[in-house]
């Protein structure tokens, strides 16, 4: 009878040991126990992929693309996986964390500041990036080494609204203009009527750090070993910002917004202009019925436009980095993969090949899209510290504070210099 | 001596019967207890270990990473010193002052009603239950549109009697009366349950016997109702204060903690420290401190319930 309970309490203890054993410490002796991967071209590999780019409608523009690529390379066989973008972040902090990454896997650019200071990315090595636009390469070079490939990439240009610059008796925005002109024609616009507004910019970091490049500032010194937020250039930057919605508010203020979305105020016809992504284009095209037109962003002493793009990386720990590096660089900048991601209208690829991005221009409204690529001349690409998120969250805040009348721009700046000097370490 | 052992045996013999039968459950217990050990109870307990490091979330965690980043109780002792702390509990305690009385005032005057038994009650309790039901991001959408300073429904409404509504979420001062209104409207249905089953069990004997002897309305629900509902009430405060300090969905969605912070409470903080800004240790010793709070303030109204709550015996 007790040799009974006493096995009960043997089957009971083993289970309680298994579920430690589920925790997962054991990793040093796993990691020694690697061995070196197969060098054999004819060996058959298989890698993880995971990326949030093509969930919720482009899941088979990828699927087309990884036929194309098993075509041309037989011997790699890839696993996708799409995840959409809401479970995206924790899920892949999760998984490499728990080291169950994937070999390779899409980031966007505030995380991948994060990732690559932690050192969770390998280097990417082996493959030949002279495809890709140098400007996107360098968005993800970190103490020069490459640490992602650009898969893909949005800009920032001018949208202006043709019929209320006509109405207002008002020659179209240039190439040329700064952000005086702007100014001028904004106020101007805003005449034509009271819930009538001439601009409308975002007063938030991603906004900001671009604004202070255009009036040749920055938020780093060039070593990025100190904050230089409340500079001379910058605090001219903020002022033009805050004041064309505290001052000749020709920009609405949150309250004269009403809890509407800024694509909504231009797509209801009463904004002038307004400086937004090229991902624009689709909503706008489908949701006015007037004619609006794009033009370069404008500038102040000199030009910068935004550039986004998210980030092909290579796990660290991965076994099969070189297949891994091979297909993410395969799937930025090889012509089959950017022909596919033309013609679906996914995005455009990072490349420098004309003949490919061609196609891109046919498509209308708007009928100047030559100035998208006429941006990519001034990209600006954002300030990669290790606490991207935090210093962004900082400044948002204290220009938002501004923007809502309650601090001047240069006491934001200051404010916000301040805090980011106390709470981030920059090494 | 025989007779004595015997009794000794058959003492032995029940409390192996015991045993035994407590034995037999483990099989039963297991599936639900290691997946509460697995999912609960270890984590729990890491977290603590996760609290006095640096660890930034994404290194791989194992003992190794956890001891190499130790750094004692630096975290809890940056969080008490810093400004945004006591800035955020002090959010979340504005927002408890406001949604408490509101929520268990409107619960029980819906549980008052519906306990009336009239025609179409049970249609009622239905409509107050369904917010309770839905989920927080369908309900924060609708009520980020219901509060839109211009075109949302609630002002117009204010409107046609004569008041200019404020903009709600994003004025600094109406953003958390706003969720707050948000809240109530979603959790009076949950208490309303509650507090109408804590009615429905008073003893019907009590009223016959105020009414014959003369005790208006009022005086019923103040002398009769009230303290027999206030084992019901009890329960739907320590429910209610710790849902309060666990405030997160509708912030997320209405405000992002905006206008300038006002909105911003614990759980916010939380996630934002460990997913985006990479600092899982801080992030963990912000949790400890607020489950430290809820359990201080729910051990100070069990200590407290004495004095008001009234069993019946």
């Amino acid at each position: 009878m007790k040799q009974k309970t006493a096995k009960k309490i043997l089957v009971f203890g083993l289970l309680i040991s298994m579920a430690a054993s589920f925790i997962g410490c054991g990793n040093g002796s796993e990691k020694k126990a690697e061995t070196p991967p197969s060098k054999s071209a004819d060996e058959e590999i298989t890698i993880k992929f995971a990326n949030f780019n093509a969930s919720g409608g482009n899941e088979e523009t990828l699927d087309a693309m990884y036929q194309a690529f098993q075509s041309e390379y037989p011997n790699i066989k890839v696993e996708i996986e799409t995840i959409g973008y809401d479970d995206y972040f924790t899920q892949m902090q999760t998984r490499v964390a728990g080291g169950t990454a994937p070999d390779c896997y899409e980031l966007n650019i505030e995380n991948f500041a994060a990732y690559a200071a932690k050192g969770v990315l390998a280097e990417i090595q082996g493959v030949d990036t002279g495809k890709i636009n140098e400007t996107a390469l360098e968005a993800f070079h970190v103490d020069g080494k490459q640490y992602g490939i650009p898969g893909c990439f949005s800009n920032v240009v001018l949208i202006y609204n043709k019929d209320l610059f006509d109405q207002a008796g008002l020659g179209y925005p240039e190439a040329d203009w700064t952000w005086d002109d702007v100014q001028a024609a904004a106020e101007t616009i805003k005449v034509l009527g009271d819930d009538i507004y001439g601009i409308y910019a975002p007063t938030t970091y991603n906004e900001f750090f671009k604004v202070a490049a255009q009036y040749g500032g920055a938020l780093l010194n060039e070593d990025k070993t100190e904050f230089t937020i409340n500079s001379e250039a910058n605090r001219k930057a903020a002022e033009m910002m805050i004041d064309r919605i505290v001052g000749s508010n020709v920009q609405p203020t949150e309250s004269q917004m009403g809890g509407m979305g800024d694509w909504d105020l231009f797509e209801s016809g009463r904004l002038g202009m307004i400086p937004t992504g090229i991902w624009a284009f689709g909503a706008f095209a489908e949701a006015c019925d007037f004619d609006w037109d794009i033009c370069v962003e404008p500038g102040g002493s000199q030009k910068a436009t935004h550039f986004f793009s998210n980030a092909y990386v290579v796990n660290a720990d991965s076994e099969k980095g070189e297949a891994a590096s091979l297909w993410v660089n395969w799937l930025a900048s090889s012509q089959e993969a950017a022909k596919l991601r033309i013609e679906k209208g996914w995005d455009l690829p990072a490349i420098t090949d004309e003949s490919v991005l061609s196609a891109y221009l046919e498509v209308t409204p708007p009928d100047n899209r030559q100035a998208v690529f006429d941006s990519l001349d001034y990209l600006v690409t954002p300030p990669i510290i290790e606490e991207y998120s935090l210093m962004s969250d900082i400044i948002s805040g204290k220009l938002g504070e501004a923007a809502s009348g309650k601090l001047t721009a240069k006491e934001a700046l200051d404010q916000a210099q301040a805090e980011c000097e106390s709470k981030i370490n920059l090494k | 001596m025989g007779r004595n052992k015997n009794q000794e045996k058959t003492g032995e013999r029940f409390a192996y019967q015991e045993v035994k039968e407590a034995a037999s459950a483990i099989p039963f217990l297991l599936p639900s207890v290691i997946g509460m050990i697995i999912f609960s109870l270890l984590p729990i307990i890491i977290s603590v270990f996760i609290s006095l490091t640096d660890w930034n979330g994404l290194e791989e965690l194992d003992i190794y990473t956890l001891s190499s980043h130790f750094i004692g109780l630096s975290n809890y002792i940056d969080i008490l010193r810093g400004k945004e702390f006591w800035a955020v509990l002090s959010n979340t305690c504005y927002y408890i002052v406001l949604y408490i009385p509101m929520v268990l005032v409107s619960a029980l005057g819906i549980a008052t009603l519906l306990n009336k038994g009239k025609k179409g009650t049970s249609v009622f309790r239905i409509l107050y239950y369904i917010p309770v039901l839905t989920s927080w991001v369908a309900a924060s959408l609708i009520w980020k549109w219901v509060l839109s300073p211009q075109y949302g429904i609630l002002n117009q409404l204010l409107g046609i009697i004569g008041i200019q509504g404020p903009d709600w979420l994003t004025s600094e001062i109406w953003a958390m009366p706003a969720i707050v209104l948000a809240s109530v409207w979603k959790d009076m249905g949950f208490f309303g349950l509650f507090l109408l089953s804590g009615l429905a069990s008073i003893d019907k004997t009590y009223y016959e016997a105020a009414i014959v002897d003369g005790a208006g309305k009022i005086k019923v629900f103040l002398k009769i109702t009230l303290p027999l509902l206030t084992p019901s009430l009890f329960f739907c405060l320590v429910m209610a204060l710790i849902n309060a300090f666990q405030l997160f969905p509708q912030v997320m969605i209405m405000t992002e903690g905006g206008p300038n912070g006002a909105t911003q409470v614990m759980v916010e903080r939380i996630y934002a420290y460990g997913f985006r800004y990479f600092k899982m240790g801080y992030a963990a010793a912000f949790s400890w401190l607020l489950f430290l709070i809820i359990f201080i303030l729910t051990s100070i109204q069990m200590k407290l319930q004495k004095g008001w709550v009234h069993y019946e015996s």
